[in-house]
């Protein structure tokens, strides 16, 4: 092993302990063995650097640190355009202006955002050419055409970008519009393949597939569609939207928080309801792609799968329910505080609703959260008779887990569903059938996420893998497709009792939209780690072995730490960013308080009509 | 009631459960005090939430302990807010001096059942074919070399499992073998206790070498005894 660095701390070092002495000899010796240098280089050529390290904070937390933020920086430029160019369809399509209003608003985060994250994947570059000589060589060999093709999709999206952005004004009638429409379109096509090209680097690492022989084309295709490359990419895909959406919601809810007049207080009221909505929308699909990376984890190797699932890593595993627990919490209250302050009177009518979906969320995630091997003393594990406490070690396995994730996601779409029927009342005459059908699928489904589950302990694992988890997310899946239509058919007819008020959420609902996103950033700082470190002591996975002194796995609290600062950090930029992207706003503000044009209702999803009461002093 | 009577209430009624309750049910064991934690946090965090929906039931629950914090309008109540706030931060003082302090009692722990099994040994498939004459050796191999510890019924409760802390491993529980493949309980059984890696520490594991005892054939067929006895399959992808 090469390895260059140390030298320098010592020498740093040592001229700090000795004084000048040392520092010039070292330098005497060095010029007088310049000529040796000279008879040496044909004798012996010099060995490759194959690792570099930085003082103080070292090549592998540098790495790691700046990896993280264009990572999340990434997710967040290649989400947004996906609900940016969906609002602008709504607004195209209805002819409501506040979506394309809206629209614009993500995209010109979006514009800030785009040179940060390229600012960062150039300093990744640079940074991995320089510590990591040996792996860059290596992967440079393997994923060339990639590399030619990674960089013709970032030219194609940073132009599509400029004409989608600068063009929004000028593109706004007609045939134009179409044109700008098909831009979004492209920028979100190339965005996709921006996404998943270097994830087929990321995961080959993981999951290698190594041709010995043939072209530079046919060993590139082979690495890259390697076995956990689709899982990535769509658990990424789906990941980047709901770190999208609730990070324009923490926007929306800060921006509400220091509303300087109603028209901003509504406005970004709205805008905070549709970013949690995406997330939520996000979220409730996540975990079923989460489970399917798992499983091809688990069956590409099940080394890498135990020390993720039943190993040192397992740990991950239980902070991340905490988080998506608390996700799950907040995303709730969202719409519970909605339901109260948007539609006035409607508190009592579902304060008992609430409580029963907030009990139940509150078991499943102690479920979700109980370990299976616990931390106790000695005397607490010797009256368990182990680590596994007898009773409840049921909980700790992916039986319990899949059942109680699978229920939580039932119970934060009724959520939103009775968000959206809330303050109307049906009209239809099959509307006692419709509502008796949609709580018979309801129960049902649930009853039967549970039966699998319970069932599941008594099945082999395949059977439980295959065909039991997949059937609950195809209950639950079910319910989504079947309860949805249904509420917007009775809802077409119904009639509004209470009309919804934007711009009346008190301050917590702004600070719950903020929890969210901070939520959605560990989480995906803790999985990344999670991710990138079932590698172990490899570079890319039983190929190619990290020979540095980096080669170990860090202890889980210094491992929290970094992902502490990660999340801090890119908290710290994305506030940098929005700061400069609202900064012209600012300064054409009105100063006066009068109430514009306001948002004219919810849209078919949140039920309400447009009609609006006159502004009350919001109660906090 | 208060709000905030309420939530002690309930925060009580709460631990009772977990600690006196949960325990005596048959077949269970009290909780280690990191999972009563955690189930009391849920509990308080659910009320707060609940509590907090409305303006109403927030100003209920939060009002009262705004005002005796802040001292507005509580009367003869001055004298026990400033015990309040200077008992408080004591109290979250020496909680933190309790937590940090050397003692010497041994630190809780934190212990993978499950490490990574070296590279060698994942992939591997039992070369014996499942026949019940194989299936019926294997279980006549357990009940000689592995049934004394964890049990003629495969529950782990064999004559010297009382000697062990942590106790043999219940075969029967669905939450152990049957989570894992065959290869692993193989690398298991002929590395020990003494050839689990450092990455699993503190594993804890007084299971004998077997590799120097038992051939692999003999190994293999244990493993199918074991599950076929303890009526568990084990992990496959196929």
């Amino acid at each position: 092993m090469r390895h260059q660095g140390g030298w320098i701390q010592r020498l740093l070092g040592s001229g700090s302990v000795h004084g000048g002495t040392l520092l010039g000899l070292v330098m005497a010796a060095g010029l007088l063995s310049l000529p040796a240098l000279a008879f040496g280089a044909d004798a012996v050529p010099p060995a490759a650097t194959e690792y570099r390290d930085i003082p103080y904070v070292g090549s592998r937390n540098m790495i790691w640190i700046v990896a993280q933020l264009h990572l999340l920086l990434a997710g967040f430029v290649l989400g947004v355009p996906i609900f940016a160019w969906l609002c602008e369809v709504v607004a195209w399509k209805t002819g409501e202006k506040r979506y394309d209003k809206l629209a614009k608003e993500f995209t010109k985060l979006l514009t800030s955002a785009y040179a940060t994250t390229a600012l960062f994947g150039g300093i990744l570059l640079f940074l991995l050419i320089s510590f990591y000589p040996k792996l860059m060589n290596y992967l440079t060999d393997i994923f060339f055409p990639s590399f030619i093709v990674y960089c013709l999709l970032f030219l194609v999206e940073t132009a599509t970008l400029y004409l989608y952005w600068y063009g929004w004004d000028a593109m706004q009638d007609g045939g134009k519009k179409t044109f700008h429409i098909f831009l979004g379109f492209m920028l979100n096509f190339f965005a996709f393949f921006i996404m998943i090209v270097p994830n087929s680097w990321a995961t080959f690492q993981a999951s290698p597939v190594v041709l010995a022989e043939g072209s530079d084309l046919a060993r590139a295709w082979a690495a890259t569609w390697n076995p956990t490359w689709w899982p990535v990419n769509i658990h990424r895909i789906i990941a980047n939207v709901v770190l999208g959406g609730y990070i324009c919601g923490a926007y929306a809810g800060i921006r509400y928080l220091s509303a300087r007049n109603t028209e901003e207080r509504d406005h970004y009221d709205w805008m905070g309801y549709v970013g949690n909505f995406i997330g939520v929308f996000g979220l409730l699909s996540l975990p079923f792609a989460g489970y399917w990376l798992m499983r091809e984890i688990y069956q590409y190797n099940q080394q890498m799968g135990i020390t993720l699932m039943g190993g040192f890593l397992s740990w991950l595993f239980i902070l991340q329910a905490m988080l998506i627990g608390v996700l799950f919490l907040g995303s709730n209250y969202y719409f519970w505080l909605g339901i109260t302050y948007r539609i006035p009177g409607s508190e009592m009518k579902y304060r008992k609703p609430m409580l029963a979906m907030l009990i139940a969320l509150l078991l499943c995630l102690g479920v979700w959260m109980t370990p299976h091997s616990l931390v106790a003393s000695m005397e607490e594990a010797r009256k368990m008779g182990g680590s596994h406490h007898p009773l409840l070690g049921v909980f700790g396995v992916m039986s319990a887990k899949m059942t109680v994730a699978n229920l939580m996601i039932l119970v934060t779409f009724m959520s939103f569903i009775m968000y959206w029927r809330a303050g109307k009342q049906e009209t239809a005459g099959w509307a006692k059938v419709a509502k008796a059908i949609m709580g018979g699928i309801l129960a049902l489904s649930a009853i039967a996420v549970i039966v699998l589950g319970v069932w599941g302990y008594f099945v082999p694992a395949l059977i439980r893998i295959n065909y039991f988890s997949t059937t609950q997310v195809l209950v639950v899946l079910g319910v989504m497709l079947t309860i949805t239509p249904l509420t917007a058919l009775l809802l077409r007819s119904a009639k509004t009792t209470t009309e919804m008020v934007w711009g009346k959420m008190p301050a917590r609902a702004g600070y719950a939209l903020v929890l969210n996103a901070v939520m959605v950033i560990l989480l995906m700082t803790l999985m990344g780690y999670a991710r990138s470190s079932s590698r172990v002591h490899w570079h890319v996975y039983g190929v190619l072995r990290d020979t540095s002194p980096y080669a170990y796995s860090p202890a889980l609290g210094s491992a929290a730490a970094i992902m502490a600062l990660n999340t801090f950090f890119f908290c710290m930029i994305v506030a940098f960013i929005f700061w400069v992207a609202t900064m012209s706003d600012k300064a054409k503000a009105p100063s006066a308080s009068t109430k514009s044009e306001l948002p004219h209702g919810m849209p078919a999803l949140a039920g309400a009509s447009s009609a609006l009461d006159e502004p009350k002093v919001p109660k906090f | 009631m208060g709000p905030l009577i309420k939530l002690i209430v309930l925060n009580v009624v709460v631990y009772a459960i977990l600690k006196f309750v949960v325990p005596n049910v048959p077949g269970s064991a009290p909780l280690p005090a990191s999972l009563v934690f955690l189930y009391m946090m849920l509990t308080t965090s659910g009320f707060v939430i609940f509590a907090t929906v409305s303006a109403e039931s927030k100003e209920a629950f939060w009002g009262p302990i705004q005002r005796f914090l802040t001292g507005e309008n509580i009367g003869g109540l001055q004298a026990l807010r400033y015990g309040v706030l200077i008992l408080f931060p004591l109290l979250v003082g020496w909680q933190t001096y309790n937590s940090t302090a050397v003692s010497d009692a041994p630190p809780s722990e934190n212990r993978t059942i499950h490490p990574a099994p070296p590279g060698e040994y994942t992939g591997l498939s039992n070369p014996i074919s499942k026949t019940p004459d194989a299936i019926q050796q294997g279980k006549g191999f357990y009940a000689a070399f592995c049934s004394p510890c964890h049990g003629g019924n495969f529950d782990g409760k064999g004559p010297a499992a009382r000697g062990f802390n942590p106790p043999p491993a219940n075969f029967s529980d669905p939450t152990t073998i049957a989570m894992l493949q065959e290869s692993y309980l193989f690398w298991r059984i002929k590395k020990g206790g003494v050839g689990l890696p450092i990455e699993g520490m503190p594993w804890k594991s007084a299971m004998p070498r077997w590799e120097v005892e038992l051939p692999d054939e003999w190994i293999w067929k244990i493993i199918m005894g074991e599950y076929d006895g303890a009526h568990q399959s084990p992990r496959t992808w196929e």
